[in-house]
């Protein structure tokens, strides 16, 4: 038995049924971490998770039996877990210990989970390859030479590299998403509110959703089962019901309807993703899924006025890293003033200096109609324009990158050429609603693809009913 | 040359909620630094605020006493500014919609005009030794209001005096309220002022001058007095006031600039994403203010117009809520609110001034008070027998009993004791029949009350003699 191989949910069934122990599950994977070192996708594995995985045999032995009993997971390097640095892979943060638990790791732990290391990012999640970590890059599993994507990058690589079965990224604009089908795995951004923010650092705190990645369906349902769900130390989480995800997969897809929105199409052209799309709406009518066009019709814009309300959002919530409390300071520091701007210039990394720049920019006094009004006005358009579209569907699709991973170091050096290449993820945090990537198709240079299938708000059951039936159907090919 | 001043006032009151406004940690005075706080109120990574309701209630509160309208809709927002007692280098407060808009407060003959309480969160404190700076966020999150007076409509605030009224007043407000405790030194109310002046009559403002930092009524005088002589040299001598905030001294009892208009803070205000906009239904505000207890201004027409008050001796009971509960409580033991309240304004303000506490049951002073109107006691020895229980668990009937000065005395009794003094004094009542001198009548009832050992009640004694010498 190939233990690094199989799902969550096979690992917790063994561990139950005792015909493995976690001592043996945990040892198979910290050996497939090392093996995997190169890669960088993590920047801690935690020295106590053996421990861990003898305290939980021993839990096991005595009945318990939790949904992730023994099941080893990677956290982003954004989430507090108690006792262990959190960096943010960030210089201004290498060394800060969590104080306390973040509401996604006290889930986990309830239900047997083994968190084995944290994982490498974009610093503060702002970028999408993680060569914006202050660790270093992570490399692409399928080609050493590319990126990972990001900022969940390490989480991504981690898990299709079979260093755990599951992680958590966090999506503020595509974060889990991108890097997944970069990756070739799934990655699901649930809806706004379904996952308490508490104890995640905040990016854009009306855009951040915890995400899961996973080698398959069940198991990202699965673990939407554990986390999701109202917390009252987050008032944007809400107390919507959450579903019986795991076992509504196999339902079927009697009934739902696919939305392709023609602005979708149309920006495709020219980009290498065009001709996955046009596979992919074949693929589903050959399967018998009904696909209808629906419009939306300034999704183009989305992304100017996402980088409005992300970077505005994003200058005020680092704006606490100031060198003061328990973040690094500079030692050159003779003032207030200069404690300030010297932990931060030395401190901070190049992108999110200048996403605090813009940030703050668009929020100044004489500029703040002009641009976040502006933005926000522009988002409640985008919504209206979504819950029209779902009038006529159940599902929207569209791809989840413009083509396959790049090479390390090939990004342009403008950063709005890159900030474009989210056209497809970012209106979906805008809009608040559930989006998953899954694993579809091929670049032309073999590297993997993705497509997103999104829902209304709090509709992850039918995505997952969709994933699920697309996944069983490509398996029999 | 004569100038208008415009004065306006933002003045902050921590509420005394139980708990902090966006976080459990208790809302309570800590002498250990750093001890009643949580990743919330110390804004470590990933904390997120949630509203305290109570809080909300409260500023509803203090709104509907000053006869605010509440908006439907309230939204919390982040002003953004580095400090270090502002852990999150920012401050949720609130800028587009406050909880309260549009109310009032009456000043000697004016009504002056409110434009907004908001509701938000307090910094922490720094403190200075040596060369070293510490923090202490004890107080960050604990939850205030602000309230800014509109200095764009009549009437304005216009002196010193108005402005110390006005804040005793609003002070008055919230503590019958219950929303606040106000205890100045404190710091539990604190008040930003600014002035402005024009010449006398026009209608186009001055340039403003903000002064902050203006603890204690006492020095808020001062700091008005003195920064409305500067502006009124300045432009006398035909210079220009600069826009600018300045930093009252106390010790020095002078101002000095902490920041002019180009270096002033952009605060960059925008929406709090992590928290909701908070509804208030009209069914809120209603049950708010069916819980409403009177405000200082209903009570005092209560005591003027119900229970026939001077105004002098409801204003002295009202300074105090203390005083004031507890001469309602003694009301309900004892209606007799003229005689009662003379008890308050004499006795029992007598005993605590300066801050201390009233010592006595209610049931023992309206006894006193009670067998007094019923003449059973002597004012004089009344007076000491409260003395005497102040601050002990003695009962004031039992002692009075103990010590023999209950007015036991028989009218017939006392009738006889007057008879006999007039026998005995004859030359002097022969003088009185004269003179009609009322020094002499006070002599006879002295003799009376001395050989009655006090119980006799002198204005019956008294009213004896007139009749029996006319």
């Amino acid at each position: 038995m190939d233990i690094i191989k199989l799902t969550a949910r096979e690992i917790r069934e063994k561990i139950i049924q005792k015909e493995l122990t976690c001592v043996e599950v945990v040892s198979a994977f910290l050996a497939q971490i090392e093996k995997c070192k190169e890669y960088n996708a993590l920047l801690e594995v935690f020295d106590d998770a053996m421990d861990l995985a003898r305290e939980m045999d021993k839990k096991v032995s005595e009945g318990f039996s939790g949904k992730l009993a023994g099941v080893p997971v990677v956290i982003k390097d954004n989430i507090l877990y108690k006792g262990k640095i959190m960096s943010c892979a960030s210089k201004l943060l290498e060394n800060y210990v969590a104080q306390y638990n973040s509401t996604v790791v006290d889930r986990m732990l309830e239900e047997g989970a083994i968190i084995i290391g944290r994982a490498n990012m974009d610093e503060f999640a702002m970028g999408s390859s993680t060569e914006n970590s202050a660790f270093g890059v992570t490399h692409n599993p399928v080609d050493y030479n590319r990126v990972a994507g990001g900022s969940s990058g390490g989480s991504a690589c981690a898990v299709a590299l079979n260093m755990c079965p599951i992680a958590l990224g966090t999506d503020t604009g595509g974060s889990v998403r991108q890097p997944a089908s970069y990756c070739g795995i799934y990655g699901l951004k649930p809806t706004y509110g379904r996952i308490s923010r508490y104890g995640v650092v905040a990016y854009g705190s009306s855009l951040d959703q915890v995400g899961v990645f996973a080698r398959n369906v069940e198991d990202c349902a699965l673990m939407l089962e554990v986390l999701a769900g109202q917390d009252c130390k987050d008032e944007t989480s809400t107390n919507d019901l959450v579903d019986e995800y795991v076992e509504n997969c196999a339902d079927g897809v009697e009934g739902i309807t696919v939305g392709v929105p023609k602005e979708i199409m149309d920006i495709t052209e020219g980009m290498p993703s065009r001709e996955n799309l046009k596979q992919f709406i074949q693929f589903l009518k050959d399967n018998g899924v009904k696909v209808v066009e629906v419009s939306i019709k300034d999704i183009a814009l989305s992304f100017p006025a996402y980088y409005i309300i992300a970077d505005s959002e994003a200058a005020s919530n680092l704006a606490r890293f100031d060198g003061v409390k328990y973040t690094s300071r500079s030692d050159s520091a003779t003032n207030l003033q200069e404690i300030y701007k010297k932990s931060r210039s030395e401190g901070f990394g190049k992108e999110v200096k200048n996403r605090i720049m813009l940030g703050n920019y668009v929020l100044s006094s004489g500029y703040f109609d002009a641009y976040y009004k502006k933005a926000l006005n522009f988002r409640g358009l985008l919504v209206s324009q979504f819950n029209e579209a779902f009038q006529h569907c159940d599902l929207i699709i569209a791809p989840t990158t413009i083509g396959e991973a790049y090479f390390i170091g090939s990004k342009p050096s403008d950063p709005v050429e890159t900030y474009k290449e989210d056209v497809f993820t970012v209106p979906i945090n805008m809009v608040q609603i559930p989006s998953l990537n899954i694993p579809f198709g091929k670049g032309e240079n073999g590297m993997p693809l993705g497509m997103q299938l999104m829902a209304k708000k709090f509709n992850e059951n039918t995505i997952f009913k969709m994933a699920k039936f697309i996944e069983d159907k490509r398996g029999q090919e | 040359m004569q100038y208008d001043v415009v004065i306006g006032l933002e003045v902050h009151a921590e509420l005394n909620t139980a708990s902090k406004v966006f976080c459990s940690c208790k809302n309570e005075y800590s002498k250990e630094p750093n001890s009643n706080c949580c990743p919330v109120c110390v804004g470590l990574p990933g904390a997120l605020p949630v509203l305290n309701k109570k809080a909300v209630e409260s500023t509803i509160r203090a709104g509907l006493a000053l006869g605010f309208e509440i908006n439907n809709t309230a939204i919390f927002e982040r002003k953004n500014y580095f400090y270090p007692d502002l852990s999150k280098a920012y401050q949720i407060s609130q800028l587009e919609k406050p909880i309260c808009i549009n109310g009032h407060l009456r000043v000697f003959d004016k009504d002056i005009p409110i434009n907004r309480i908001h509701l938000e969160e307090d910094a922490g404190k720094l403190i200075h030794e040596g060369s070293k700076t510490l923090i202490d966020y004890n107080r960050g999150g604990v939850p205030l209001i602000e309230l800014v007076t509109d200095a764009l409509k009549e009437p304005h605030i216009e002196t010193a005096d108005e402005a110390i009224e006005f804040l005793t007043k609003l002070r008055q407000v919230y503590i019958y309220a219950g929303v606040a405790d106000c205890e100045i030194e404190k710091g539990q109310m604190r008040a930003d002022v600014n002035i402005s002046l024009k010449p006398k009559g026009s209608d186009k403002f001055g340039t403003k001058v903000e002064m902050k930092n203006l603890m204690g009524f006492k020095s808020i005088h001062k700091a008005i007095e003195y920064e409305i002589e500067r502006q009124k040299e300045i432009l006398d001598d035909g210079g220009v006031i600069e826009q600018e905030t300045r930093k009252w001294d106390f010790e020095k009892g002078e101002s000095y600039t902490l920041r002019n208009k180009e270096n002033a803070e952009d605060y960059r205000y925008f929406p709090d994403p992590d928290l909701l906009a908070v509804n208030i239904t009209e069914a809120d505000i209603a049950r708010i203010r069916e819980t409403l207890p009177l405000t200082p201004s209903q009570i005092k027409d209560k005591y003027m117009n119900e229970f026939g008050l001077s105004e002098y001796d409801a204003d002295v009971i009202l300074a105090d809520k203390n005083v004031a509960d507890f001469y309602d409580e003694c009301l309900d033991i004892y209606m007799q609110p003229k005689s009662v309240a003379n008890w308050f304004t004499t006795e029992i303000l007598a005993r605590i001034k300066g801050g201390s506490a009233i010592e006595v049951s209610k049931e023992n002073l309206c006894w006193i008070i009670k067998a007094v109107d019923d003449k059973k006691l002597q004012r004089v020895p009344a007076k000491d027998l409260l003395s005497e229980i102040w601050g002990t668990d003695l009962v004031a009937e039992d002692l009075a009993k103990s010590k023999g000065i209950m007015s036991d005395l028989s009218d017939d009794f006392v009738f006889g004791i007057v008879d006999k003094i007039i026998a005995e004094k004859s030359d002097v009542v022969a003088q009185y029949k004269d003179t009609q001198d009322p020094k002499i009548l006070n002599f006879l009832v002295g003799q009376v009350m001395k050989e009655t050992r006090g119980k006799a009640n002198a204005a019956d004694v008294m009213d004896r003699i007139k009749d029996k010498l006319k």
